[in-house]
């Protein structure tokens, strides 16, 4: 169990700020998803949480990892990108024994533990059948359960997850969302993600944290952040938002009324597109670390 | 585990078949068991009757067996250098050949013994090396291989522009190579030979030259395998799993030109095996660089063995230099490789 918090987070990025004084606190076992528009930032934040970007401003942790290199913190966080390099020969067995490098010593043997927790988080994930087959093999939503499995695997406290969802179909989505849910309820696991989809968002999410441009426009329930207002104002989007029978709020699209409305709606979208922040390139670095 | 023992088993085998080949094929009429008693003969405190003429002895202990161990050596030096190039920029279209490396190595080589002949033939590989570390950079730096983000360009322009790179970089060093050996030798064929590589000179010197550097780097090399596995999921996840990414890179691309240029510094350039058995392994063995380069040092070995073979008995009794043999097998499989990568891709 991990407490995350980070405090007034900036990335710049070439002349870009893409991630400018964001601050989110995820206690611990909760959901935080961070929400916005493309190029919003989402992302670029996850990386420099995950301290893949070099980032001013603070992470921590709690309880701290045991030291402050690469490894100790992989023993406690663990990232999974959007789309996540499968080598298509690699079996799934073999790709989610790569989770246990964190724990490996020089030679990066994995032993009879290593191979147990594997084994263990495959079973976790209803994978045990897929254990041989070939990465190249499987289907979008086997692929997401397989990188899930390998972040599993290196017994984190602490998930990011970027897009888990994306190129999935709705049952797919549906079953990666649930699965993420109940591995944080049962294995206590700190989760924070990135997605597109606002309403599953806001049916799985404990918290959200919606960007627009780089900078947080609103942050708290999902019923006080996804107003029609906000979306409006940050996604140039019309939606009705109604309340489910638990209170959590869900979106529908709808189309803008009358031609002034429609009109109005495009110049600003067209208005806003000009003065977004470019997309983030990737980069490699190191932020001040992740200690308590 | 039990394809794994498989893999390692068969390429023994072949390196074993490849190796004896080697000794019994050529102009003198050795047979399998004199050859058999002759190397059990030098085992201390065996003592065997070969059958042998102490010519067709000499011919086997001084002449054709350092050519086999050598050939055995290069081959596996080029092929787990290959292999280690191609962990590290994830593209399975690189070797030494490709990258400026052995091109590099080659020019420093000459430059040394023309040069700096006093210092010794031991010198050489480390002249090598340096070349081989100074072309492969120099191909990464004008590909644009610095910029933020271009090992993981999943495009593939990444590794159009890298290979092309590479292949001007080694033009452009070739042909310096060339001029300076022009410049101290009037024999074309002999300029000509060592570019497109040769065993014919092979003595025991060489392997015992040879055999430190090979030792150090095959060791790095072998000890870097599983961090290789990791570097294949892409920088950011590598980096999560707590892989330090580019200290890993440094240390490949080192022991990968150290394998490489002490390979070219005893055999002359040698194209396409660092490419083509690679594969040959990763088709064998699966995609871990656990295997991969043990297959890769074992098949290599073999494959550059019998290359050797055809190239002094095809159009005996001249000799085709073993870099015709090896391109005329490598560059149609390389071909085939490319064309699956970018079946794959699309």
């Amino acid at each position: 169990m991990s407490t995350m918090t980070a405090t007034d987070m900036r990335v710049r990025l070439g002349g870009a700020v893409p991630v400018d004084g964001v601050s989110l606190r995820v206690e611990s076992g909760g959901w935080t998803a961070v929400l916005g528009p493309n190029g919003a930032g989402k992302s670029t934040l996850l990386r420099a949480l995950a301290g893949l970007l070099p980032y001013q401003g603070t992470v921590t942790l709690d309880p701290a990892p045991a030291g402050r290199g690469r490894r100790e913190l992989a023993r406690v966080l663990a990232y999974v990108a959007q789309q996540p390099t499968l080598p298509p020969d690699l079996s799934v067995r073999a790709y989610v024994l790569l989770g246990r490098t964190p724990y490996l010593g020089y030679l990066g043997n994995p032993g009879r533990a290593d191979r147990a927790v594997a084994d263990a988080a495959l079973d976790r994930l209803e994978l045990t059948g897929f254990a041989g087959r070939r990465l190249g093999t499987l289907s979008g939503g086997e692929r997401q359960r397989v990188a899930l499995a390998r972040a599993l695997a290196q017994q984190p406290r602490v998930l990011l997850l970027d897009e888990p969802t994306s190129a999935l179909d709705l049952g797919h989505q549906q079953q990666v969302l649930e699965l993420i849910d109940r591995l944080r309820r049962d294995d206590g696991l700190t989760v924070v993600s990135t997605l597109h989809d606002l309403t599953a968002a806001a049916q799985y999410a404990e918290r959200l944290v919606l960007l627009d441009r780089g900078r947080v426009a609103a942050a708290g329930a999902p019923a006080e952040v996804l107003t029609a207002a906000r979306v409006r104002e940050v996604y140039h989007a019309h939606v009705s938002v109604r309340s489910d029978t638990v209170g959590r709020p869900v979106l529908t699209p709808v189309r803008p009324t009358g031609d002034a409305t429609h009109t109005d709606a495009l110049s600003t979208l067209s208005d806003d597109e000009s003065r977004a922040n470019p997309c983030s390139t990737r980069t490699t670095g190191s932020g001040p670390g992740h200690g308590a | 585990m039990a394809r794994a023992l498989r893999a390692m088993a068969a390429a023994a085998v072949f390196l074993i078949a490849a190796a004896l080949l080697g000794a019994l094929v050529g102009a003198a009429d050795l047979t399998p068991w004199g050859v058999a008693a002759t190397l059990l003969d030098r085992i201390p405190f065996v003592h065997l009757s070969t059958g042998m003429t102490p010519l067709d002895r000499n011919i086997l202990l001084q002449i054709r067996l350092p050519r086999v161990v050598l050939a055995l050596l290069v081959g596996g030096l080029l092929a787990i250098a290959g292999a280690g190039y191609q962990g590290v920029f994830r593209n399975p279209l690189v070797d030494s050949g490709m990258l400026g490396s052995s091109a590099g190595a080659g020019l420093a080589a000459t430059v040394a013994i023309v040069f700096l002949g006093g210092l010794g033939g031991g010198a050489v590989p480390a002249a090598a090396f340096l070349g081989a570390l100074a072309g492969v950079s120099v191909s990464w730096f004008a590909s644009g291989g610095t910029r933020r983000g271009a090992l993981d360009d999943g495009t593939g322009g990444a590794t159009a522009t890298l290979l092309l790179s590479g292949v001007a970089v080694g033009m452009f060093l070739t042909a310096a190579q060339t001029y300076l050996m022009q410049r101290d030798s009037q024999d074309l064929q002999q300029v000509y030979s060592w570019m497109l590589g040769s065993m014919a000179t092979a003595t025991w010197t060489q392997v015992t030259e040879a055999l430190p550097y090979a030792a150090v780097s095959v060791l790095i090399l072998l000890v870097h395998a599983r961090r290789l596995d990791v570097l294949a999921l892409g920088d950011d996840e590598a980096r999560s799993l707590g892989l330090n990414t580019g200290r890993t890179r440094l240390i490949v691309i080192a022991a990968a030109s150290l394998a490489a240029a002490t390979a070219v510094a005893v055999s002359g350039l040698i194209g396409f095996v660092g490419i083509v058995v690679p594969h040959v392994a990763r088709r064998l063995g699966g995609p871990s660089y656990a295997l991969v380069l043990p297959l890769s040092m074992l098949i290599g070995g073999a494959f550059l063995s019998l290359a050797d073979t055809a190239a002094r008995t095809v159009i005996s009794p001249a000799e085709l230099p073993i870099g015709v043999v090896t391109a005329a097998v490598g560059a149609p499989v390389f071909v085939l490789i490319l064309r699956r990568t970018q079946a794959v891709r699309a």
